[in-house]
């Protein structure tokens, strides 16, 4: 016989033991017990209850039949959520993604993904950046976010609390409220245990993902504290932070006299490494597969509704001989299209694509083989994902090559 | 214990770990992964019983679709279960039990998993 004593680790209340017991239905007994596992397997505690959830494995690109099938089931077992809940990116424009030229029987697969959601209660505004567009969690507040970008933007800009939540145990978080105490929800793992001298000149937001995409290299999971950034805007730190957990697996980092916990923690003694200028132009150099790119795409993360004014009064006037896409969220779009920044876009022979982004849409089957991106998130997956090649460069680099 | 219940088969031994996404069919139950050394042998309605899981996190979803198409095992023996394994299993409510000196199990051995109990019996 082969044995191991198990006991459960973490701490239940009386209602908590009635969902595991269950009580209140298969759907939410299974949920619960991999809340629980998860909490067993981390050495949490007890569940804290979350203020908001954001859910990944979203695009039918990522999740397949065999995700699809199984959101269908759950969702017509009647299961609904318990907090506010956002999706991530699905893998198309979910309105206009006929006029953009995604593929018919991925639009159909994606819609009965969407609509398995929206019955589970799930908003199903669908973005990476869901702090741009309705879901703002406080300082401090706990909550379980999956999209890796937006789990460091939430952690490090915003000082509320997450651990980089799986579609699965997001979702779980969402239909009962709660997410294990463990990992980054801690004071004492909210440490940094790295230092990282920054001596170069950070101008452009490919400048901060090129410096991202470095520092995740040689951190991995670490939490790095950043010294010499004299200033940066949410824009760029989102692309640092989108660059980071991309090339790394970073959740949460602190820049010295910018963010909210920088303050809160001890850098001292800590090992330093250096990011100079000529670290920087080597990542620019190793993220520069290809050579002309058939299409251009920034939003990656979602762009900012400052990006989507940047790029317009670039456009102003102009005309483009190559696609250029700027994806970002629904709600930025709306205000984009109010303020006319949509028809400068168009009208220069560009898109400003709603919902998805080029990571997870199923851009290698459009037909496109070299892809334009200022993101090192973009640039990092993009070979991978979409088996793309990557011309990595700032903004007016990139629209230069493909302006008449 | 990761997820509960109790069934009897016949063990398949991997040494190697199982990668769900892309690794096993999930119409099917049949590994598909080149040069798996399970590679081409049914899962279905047997104890699988391996180190770990690996790759993809869609690898959930996979053990999910294979109980719902009937060509699941009827229990998971693992010696490390990883958080995509754990979560399918429980997505799927498949008895799965960790932590056991799977070196010790041999393909065809008849197996007792009680994983309530967290016990494995070879019979």
């Amino acid at each position: 016989m082969l044995r191991i004593t198990w006991r459960d680790r973490v701490d239940l209340t009386k209602e908590q033991e009635r969902m595991l017991s269950g009580e209140h239905g298969e759907v939410l007994q299974r949920m619960f017990r991999l809340l629980v596992r998860l909490g067993d397997i981390y050495g949490a505690d007890r569940m804290i209850p979350v203020g908001s959830v954001q859910v990944a494995g979203v695009s039918f690109k990522s999740i397949g039949d065999p995700g699809l099938e199984f959101l269908e089931d759950y969702a017509s077992e009647g299961a609904k959520v318990q907090v506010l809940t956002y999706l991530n990116p699905p893998g198309m424009d979910l309105e206009n993604w006929k006029d953009l030229g995604f593929p018919e029987d991925f639009a159909e697969k994606q819609m009965r993904i969407m609509e398995a959601f929206r019955k589970m209660g799930i908003i199903t505004t669908a973005t990476c950046t869901p702090y741009l567009a309705g879901n703002l969690p406080r300082f401090g507040g706990h909550v379980a976010w999956s999209e890796s970008s937006a789990v460091s933007f939430v952690n490090s800009v915003i000082g509320a609390r997450t651990n980089r939540e799986g579609g699965p145990s997001a979702l779980a978080a969402a239909l009962c409220g709660v997410t294990p105490n463990y990992g980054l929800h801690l004071d004492e793992n909210r440490k940094p245990n790295i230092v990282v001298k920054v001596g170069a000149d950070l101008k452009f937001n490919s400048d901060f993902g090129a410096l991202g995409y470095y520092v995740g290299k040689q951190v991995k999971k670490g939490i790095p504290y950043f010294r010499g950034i004299g200033g940066a805007n949410t824009d760029q730190l989102k692309a640092l932070g989108a660059a980071m957990a991309a090339s790394g697996a970073v959740a949460l980092y602190h820049v010295e006299n910018l963010t909210l916990e920088a303050h809160l923690v001890d850098p001292k003694g800590l090992e330093t490494i250096e990011v100079g200028e000529k670290e920087l132009k080597e990542t620019y150099g190793k993220l520069n597969t290809g050579k002309d790119p058939d299409i251009i795409i920034f939003g990656c993360p979602h762009a900012s509704l400052r990006e989507i004014a940047a790029l317009a009064s670039k456009l102003e006037g102009k005309r483009l001989k190559k696609p250029v896409w700027i994806c970002t969220s629904r709600v930025m779009r709306e205000a984009a299209n109010r303020m006319g920044f949509t028809e400068v876009i168009e009208k220069a022979g560009g898109k400003v694509v709603a919902d998805t982004c080029m990571v997870v849409s199923p851009i290698e089957r459009m037909g496109y083989k070299t892809t334009g991106v200022n993101s090192g998130k973009a640039a990092n997956y993009l070979p991978g994902f979409c088996k793309q090649e990557v011309v990595f460069g700032n903004i007016d680099e990139l629209l230069k090559r493909v302006l008449e | 214990m990761i997820s509960p219940g109790k069934a009897k088969g016949e063990a398949i031994v991997s040494k190697e770990p199982i990668g769900f996404y892309g690794g096993i069919d999930a119409k099917t139950g049949i590994v598909i992964e080149k040069g798996h050394e399970l590679e081409g042998k049914s899962v279905k309605n047997k104890i699988l019983v391996f180190p770990q899981g690996k790759g993809s996190t869609v690898g959930s979803y996979v053990i999910y679709g294979l109980k719902k198409n009937g060509v699941a095992p009827v229990a998971i023996v693992n010696k490390e279960t990883e958080t995509i394994v754990a979560t399918g299993v429980i997505l799927a409510g498949i008895p799965c039990v960790d932590g056991i000196d799977i070196d010790k199990i041999k393909t065809g051995d008849k197996l007792v998993v009680d994983a309530d109990q967290a016990i494995v019996e070879i019979g």
